[in-house]
């Protein structure tokens, strides 16, 4: 049940893009099309499942044992950083289909403060291996959630031709998102036991 | 002092971080809740863009190509290290208020760009005052959506209250809606500024995250080291 409860709180009720703000600069720059929302919010899926894992094995088996906790931001960046490189790298030789599909978005997610702030969550939380990949799922396809509903919003909007010039583009997603936030704001009422 | 003023100006104003080049946008939504969040956010980043500015632009003929941007980056978490343990001692209450946005600092588009595109390439006096000017034009900006936003949603500015007790503040504004909203607004703002002054609209807030045309640069995080995809 709580781990029902941790995918349910990083999915709807405090969605990591329109509660949380985290990678709101992917999330507004790759919703242009619905394809592309897609692809990227599996890549972002893909990425946070192996970064929260490595991150855990990370902080757990080698920073507390060493007691270096505090070099836990320094080394979360660098570990995600390689690991996307590494995970590029392996799709490309293994899988062309897949890189097709997601390995462009790949270099986007690296530096992006979705994952590092996951990562950063699950270690605050002191949440266990499986709760922490749970949490990771949830706010990956929360994540996914997010960019598709805009993509396919944004889609509509470029047909408008009445749209006023200055609105076009940034401002006109910004207010979007805020509006899409706050119809999640109403999950907050959620209640589930466990959490 | 020329480069000292022509830093400053061009940080605050010709090349705003937030305003200009539209970077950063994570934390300029997630922290400006209230006048005293932003501005100590802003400070933070201020202090590490300071520290990580200048040791780059020192060691900038000493590191190898390939492994440039990691370097950058460990430079980067080690300023943002420090900070996080100065401000959990000296401020408890905006450690708190700030949360995961302190670590955050690290993957800060304007940090890691002005090292990549100023401070890897020039001395350390105009790579200092670079980054005064790009952290105080970060700050500023902060400072005015977070007025805007604490306000209108909580009537008060800096904990005082402004408007009267019959004020209703309107509550979303200092939740995630208001921040998207305000934001927007004001990019529409300056984007009819632009409009209105050079007749075409600012490329980066109207195309945000694709090429231009003219510079071949990327918007959004183009400063940082990935290549940007249309």
């Amino acid at each position: 049940m709580r781990l029902f409860s941790i995918f349910i709180s990083a999915f709807l009720v405090n969605n990591f893009v329109l509660s949380r703000f985290l990678g709101i600069c992917s999330f507004l720059g790759v919703s242009k099309k619905t394809e592309t929302a897609k692809g990227m919010g599996l890549a972002v899926v893909f990425v946070m499942f192996l970064a929260s894992f490595m991150t855990f094995v990370v902080y757990n088996l080698i920073l507390v044992p060493l007691h270096v906790t505090f070099l836990s931001t320094l080394a979360f960046v660098l570990v995600i950083a390689a690991l996307v490189q590494f995970v590029e790298m392996v799709i490309k030789k293994t899988q062309p289909s897949l890189y097709k599909a997601l390995g462009i978005f790949l270099p986007l997610i690296s530096t992006n403060c979705a994952v590092l702030g996951m990562a950063l969550i699950n270690q605050q939380e002191k949440y266990t291996l499986v709760e922490s990949l749970v949490n990771a799922l949830g706010a990956s396809f929360g994540y996914m959630l997010a960019i598709v509903l805009l993509s396919g919003l944004r889609e509509r909007m470029e047909a408008n031709d009445n749209m006023p010039l200055a609105f076009k583009g940034l401002p006109i997603s910004l207010i979007t998102a805020g509006l899409m936030s706050i119809a999640f704001l109403g999950f907050s009422g959620l209640k589930l036991g466990g959490i | 002092m020329s480069t000292f003023s022509e830093r400053i100006r061009n940080g605050v104003i010709t090349e705003n971080p937030i305003f200009v080049q539209v970077l950063a946008m994570c934390p300029t939504l997630a922290v400006t809740s209230s006048v005293v969040d932003a501005a100590g956010m802003g400070m933070a980043s201020t202090v590490v863009l300071i520290g990580s500015n200048v040791i780059i632009s020192l060691i900038r003929k000493l590191v190898p190509d390939k492994i440039r941007i990691p370097a950058y980056i460990t430079v980067i978490a080690t300023f943002v290290t420090l900070i996080q343990f100065l401000l959990q001692g000296f401020v408890p209450s905006l450690y708190k208020s700030l949360g995961i946005f302190i670590p955050l600092i690290v993957v800060n588009c304007v940090i890691l760009g002005r090292a990549e595109s100023f401070a890897g390439k020039n001395k350390v006096f105009p790579s200092l005052f670079d980054a005064i000017g790009m952290g105080l034009g970060f700050t500023i900006a902060l400072v005015v959506l977070g007025s805007i936003r604490e306000l209108l949603g909580a009537g008060s500015i800096l904990g005082f209250k402004v408007f009267g007790n019959s004020f209703e503040p309107a509550i979303m504004m200092v939740l995630a809606p208001g921040a998207f909203i305000t934001l927007g607004i004001l990019m529409a703002l300056l984007n009819q500024r632009s409009i209105n002054k050079t007749n075409k609209v600012n490329f980066k807030i109207a195309h945000f995250h694709e090429i231009d045309p003219v510079t071949g640069e990327c918007t959004g995080c183009g400063s940082c080291a990935h290549t940007c995809k249309k």
